[in-house]
């Protein structure tokens, strides 16, 4: 059973009136002393965490051949949360060799009845969604709210939506009968871990194929408990098998043989290494990797809703995304109102524990993620951009950075043109929407990109011109099944949503 | 909006930035859902429903109202929870003006404030003399005045009469407090409440009130924010701090306390008193004390346990 | 004693315009000197490629779909000729056959791949969402060794009735029905730097193509197996997409012009 992690004060309220006060009775406002929201803790008391955990392969847990284990900590105090398995080579090759085995039946198992599995996995998170929502921010470092409200519905409706898929697939590629691929080896990153393994799994059994899958080795908990769900569930052994571990597990995994298709989410790097690795083998793949979206505002944006929506873009999830709304592209004739209101805005983030049910900001997911963060932020200021950050009491223990903007961003600083994968926002500015689009495209990723204005054309042309795989319009960091999701240029390639991701799971005549 | 400046309305309304800016309502939606669901809890919450009884309205507008009612409701005004005295009067009582009188009478001496409805209250559909007729007479006995806006004008994109009224009211009754009801369940859109609000407080409105209560939909979350943001922007334009009302449909302390938090992260602790920030309601106040009982004793209550109004 | 016959020299299509190598090399092919297109000469094609990008992709679909019936009527017109280039003889004149059936496919498919491969989204929540195909950009295209007409305009066609730019390496042993092709796209309205045929070796231009960072993917339906993991390889550094092997075109298809599409996805709230 995991402590809670040490209460951490919500930064004071910022001293309200930025206004000056005439007051229209002539009576002074008495002085308030705020509205000082005490802390609302999330019960963790519904949440049973073992001390250990074992991989999850051909439907048991097993413990990896060489009894290797890694801590997996609390990112907000760093205290231990579970030892989790280190997957060796045996143990992928075993979990690889388990799901071929049950693709022979699994996919021969009618649509309808594959769906069944997946409707009642999809219920069966609905029904502990508290509990995967507290470990979910525990192991990561989310704000329970956005791992109650965001992640949790969206695991739950990734699944339910493509169990409606598994008996309708000939709809779904009318006369080119669908089959299964084989077994699909997936490795998922830190920052959504349970939506990812969704992202991944949901599709990949819908179509009939079963799955290796290693999750992140900083957020490996909610999978160990996905992988209890599918026990609950009475999932046939090994349709879902979980290989936990690091880097070299998961570089192990792509490089098996016996994989039929491997799906990526993470970093373009690594990436690319997986893309070199798989070069001439025949293995389907998709990626889905890194992005630096432009989220672009003209003057005639609604305004508060557009500072909303690029405090969504940006600090939604500590900036732990892929699709974040890092590049900021103002209209210089709206650039100083908007960036006085963003800034006043960024100050009432509330950062701090992510278990407090009101906290915006939560904690970093991991030290070398800090780190990373820390060094391109001390690069912004070494090349001469001005840095805001909010004024937040930040807790002594855990992985914390304060929301942070930059502005007098030049196109060239490595803030403007790397992915940086944490709150840290580049301010720049543009004079028409030509210009927006140049710096909007002026990138090496292609993944997301955002545009507010009220001017209807204008927004089909922004989003006919800006190269990336998700636009947003008039709001921003909005997912769906439904939804093909993925990206341009050196952000990957395939979708994962909607049938164009149901595609990179079948073969078609 | 440049034609404003013919009227009597001040200069700042013709400002066309801040005036006409238009508001997405999906994200004004969601913005609001974020505010009511934070979990305000314990001191936080305490200090809340304090507040929320001392910025409430008690109000009574009905047909049927009588002296007898008046007296009643000035009673719960002056002294909510008679059992704990730690619960602070309300601001002010609303009535209609013919009530504003009886009501005087109950809160003489007291720091609860009469507010009378006025300007043909709720249509606003009456001769423009007969408002300010209404306006002036009523004010002879209230400290605050809530009219209605002339939605008849506002929709006919008439927007210089809008204004052009509302300050003339303002001037009929000689410094009194000004709300100004935007009835914005008729104003047909986000777009036009920010509108209306911008109107309201160039011509003069000391408040702006979100509605009659006689209308659905009355006064909702995501409208509070839109006028709340504009008040924001108003008083950075002008310097000159504008009240905010929420009234009609707010029943429980919870949706009370959402309409709190929208204040304080929209406009700041500056808001958060009766000099700025009202809710008007009737039933809403026994809920508010019921959760103060709860806070106190720790025991959910009983609605019997509260006088009714 | 008759005339010598004027023998026309093979050249490249390069932005439009017939052009020799800019290394002056050649290679021999029987008594013809086949240009050996360089890295640079790939670079160019490039650039013209990326350049017209814009252009050609804001055509509307129907433009696009009349450009490559266009092409078809030009083939039609010279089908005596090609039929000579692919060495006379029936099946000659079934493979021109097929490659106007696939000209005539890909002409009626520009506009119908939008709802062919786009939807409308039903999202949990107060928003419009759409999924659009989109031209990747820039494809460059290892054409097949054969058929080496139709196997090079079917690609070509698939990659143009999406709106991209095409850089096609055509057949190495058999690259004259391919050059020659140049001159249907050059006088059937395709815009200059759309289309680029070069004749080389496969040997050193593959490579070229993996690591150029200006193209955005890769047909390689032609690639040889031996360059096809090397290819893939020096592909990862820029992400280029492969058109996976099974949109192999021997048979046109809504896949194949899909294959060289990214998917757009946009989202508007609903609300007033």
């Amino acid at each position: 059973m995991p402590t809670r992690p040490q209460t951490i004060s919500a930064r004071p309220e910022r001293a309200a009136g930025q206004v000056p006060t005439a007051d229209p009775q002539g009576t002074a406002a008495p002085e308030s002393p705020g509205f000082v929201y005490a802390p609302a803790p999330e019960a963790t008391d519904h949440v049973r965490l073992r001390d250990r955990y074992a991989l999850f392969i051909g439907g048991r847990f097993e413990d990896p051949a060489d009894g290797r284990h890694r801590l997996t900590i609390n990112p907000a105090t760093e205290e231990p949360l579970a030892e989790v398995a280190e997957a060796g080579p045996a143990d992928i090759t075993r979990a690889v060799a388990a799901a071929q085995r049950a693709f022979l039946s699994w996919s021969r198992l009618a649509g309808a009845r594959r769906a069944r599995y997946l409707f009642r996995l999809a219920r069966l998170v609905q029904e502990r969604t508290r509990e995967l929502a507290v470990v979910e921010s525990l192991d990561g470092g989310k704000p329970i709210r956005e791992a109650r409200d965001v992640d949790l519905p969206l695991v739950a409706q990734h699944l339910f939506y493509h169990a409606g898929w598994a008996d309708k697939l000939e709809l779904a590629f009318p006369g080119a009968a669908p089959r299964p691929l084989g077994v699909c080896g997936q490795v998922i990153p830190w920052n959504f871990p349970l939506l990812m393994l969704a992202w991944k799994v949901a599709p990949a059994l819908a179509a009939g194929n079963t799955v290796v899958l290693k999750p992140a080795e900083t957020t490996p908990l909610t999978a160990m408990l996905f992988a209890e769900i599918c026990q609950q569930a009475g999932l046939p052994d090994g349709v879902v098998n979980l290989v936990t571990g690091g880097p070299e597990a998961g570089a192990r995994l792509v490089g098996e043989p016996g994989l039929a298709k491997v799906a990526f989410t993470g970093s373009t790097q690594v990436g690319q290494e997986i893309q070199r690795t798989l070069a001439g083998s025949g293995t389907r793949l998709t990626l889905e990797l890194g992005g630096k979206a432009a989220h672009v505002i003209f003057d005639d944006a609604p305004l508060d809703q557009a500072v909303e929506g690029v405090v969504d873009g940006i600090y939604f999830n500590q900036g732990h995304v892929c699709c974040a709304g890092s590049r900021l592209l103002v209209q210089e004739s709206i650039a100083e109102p908007f960036l006085a209101r963003l800034t006043e805005r960024i100050r009432r983030l509330r950062v701090g524990d992510p278990l407090d049910k009101n906290t915006d900001v939560g904690a970093i997911n991991s030290r070398a993620q800090l780190e990373r963060i820390t060094t391109l932020v001390a690069s912004g200021v070494e090349e001469g951009a001005q840095l805001f950050q909010a004024p937040c009491q930040l807790p002594t223990r855990g992985f914390w950075f304060p929301p942070s903007l930059f502005t007098e961003v030049a196109p060239s600083h490595r803030i403007a043109r790397e992915e940086i994968f944490g709150p840290v926002l580049a301010v720049l500015t543009f004079r028409t929407a030509q210009e927006a689009v140049e710096r909007a495209n002026n990138t090496r990723y292609g993944l997301s990109a955002g545009v507010w204005t009220t001017k209807g054309s204008r927004i089909l042309w922004m989003a006919d011109r800006m190269r990336a795989g998700v636009v947003w319009a008039n709001t921003y960091n909005r997912f769906d099944p439904a939804a093909a999701f993925g990206g341009f240029r050196e952000s990957g390639f395939g979708r994962e949503g909607g049938p164009a991701g149901l595609a990179a799971y079948v073969t078609l005549k | 909006m440049a034609a404003m400046t013919a009227g009597v309305a001040p200069p700042e309304v013709a400002l066309p930035g801040p005036a006409l800016r238009s508001v997405d309502g999906v994200g004004a939606e969601a913005r609001a859902q974020l505010f009511a669901s934070r979990s305000i809890k314990r001191g936080a919450k305490r200090w809340a429903l304090d507040l929320i009884v001392r910025c409430t309205d008690l109000t009574s507008l009905e047909g049927a109202d009588t002296p007898g009612r008046t007296a009643t409701l000035c009673a719960k005004a002056l002294r909510p929870d008679p059992v704990d005295p730690a619960v602070p009067p309300v601001a002010a009582v609303c009535v209609y003006p013919a009530l504003a009188e009886p009501a005087s009478r109950c809160l003489r001496g007291s720091p609860v404030k009469v507010a009378a409805v006025a300007t043909g209250f709720p249509s606003g559909q009456v001769p423009a003399e007969v408002k300010l007729a209404e306006a002036a007479a009523a004010a002879r006995v209230a400290d605050e005045i809530d009219m209605v806006m002339d939605r008849r004008a506002f929709l006919c994109g008439r927007y210089v009469e809008v204004a052009d009224e509302i300050a003339a009211v303002k001037a009929a009754i000689g410094g009194r407090h000004l709300k100004v009801i935007l009835e914005t369940g008729e104003l047909g859109g986000y777009d036009q409440v920010r509108r209306a609000s911008w109107l309201a407080m160039a011509a003069g409105a000391d408040f702006i009130k979100t509605s009659t209560g006689k209308i659905q939909p009355a006064a909702t979350l995501p409208v509070a924010v839109v006028m709340l943001e504009a008040i924001r922007d108003f008083a950075e334009a002008t310097g000159r701090p504008v009240g905010f009302k929420a009234a009609g449909g707010i029943r429980t302390a919870r949706q009370a306390i959402g309409y709190a938090v929208a204040v304080n992260e929209t406009l700041g602790g500056a808001w958060l008193n009766p000099v700025r920030f009202r809710i008007g309601a009737s039933s809403l106040l026994n809920d508010v004390l019921m959760q103060i009982a709860k806070e106190r004793s720790g025991a959910y209550q009983a609605p019997d346990d509260f006088s009714q109004t | 004693m008759s005339a010598p016959s004027v023998a026309k020299t093979p050249k490249l299509y390069l932005g439009g315009a017939f052009v020799r190598s800019e290394s002056g090399r050649v290679y021999p092919l029987g008594l013809v000197n086949v240009p050996r297109a360089s890295r640079k000469d790939l670079r160019e094609a490039v650039r013209a490629a990326r350049a017209a990008v814009p252009g050609w992709s804001h055509r509307t679909a129907y433009t696009r779909g009349q450009v490559l019936y266009r092409v078809a009527e030009m083939l039609e017109g010279r089908r005596v000729e090609f039929i000579a280039a692919l060495g006379g003889g029936r099946a000659s004149g079934r493979e021109v056959d097929r490659t106007l059936d696939a000209l005539v496919y890909y002409a009626g498919l520009a506009d119908k791949l939008a709802q062919l491969g786009g939807s409308v989204n039903a999202v949990a929540g107060p928003y419009f969402t759409f999924t659009v195909p989109e031209p990747v950009g820039v494809v460059a295209l290892v054409a097949p060794e054969a058929p080496a007409l139709f196997g090079l305009l079917t690609h070509v066609a698939a990659a143009l009735s999406g709106g991209n730019a095409v850089v096609a390496l055509v057949s190495e042993r058999r690259p004259l029905p391919g050059l020659l092709a140049g001159e249907l796209l050059a006088t059937g309205d395709v815009p200059q730097g759309v289309v680029a045929l070069l004749s080389g070796l496969r040997t050193e231009l593959v490579p070229q193509i993996g690591s150029h960072r200006d193209i955005d993917a890769v047909d390689s339906a032609g690639c040889p197996p031996e360059l096809r993991r090397e290819l893939e390889r020096l592909a990862a550094d820029r992400v280029k997409r492969i058109v996976p092997a099974s949109a192999d075109g021997t048979s046109p298809g809504h896949r194949l012009a899909l294959a060289t599409c990214e998917l757009k996805t946009i989202w508007h709230p609903v609300g007033v």
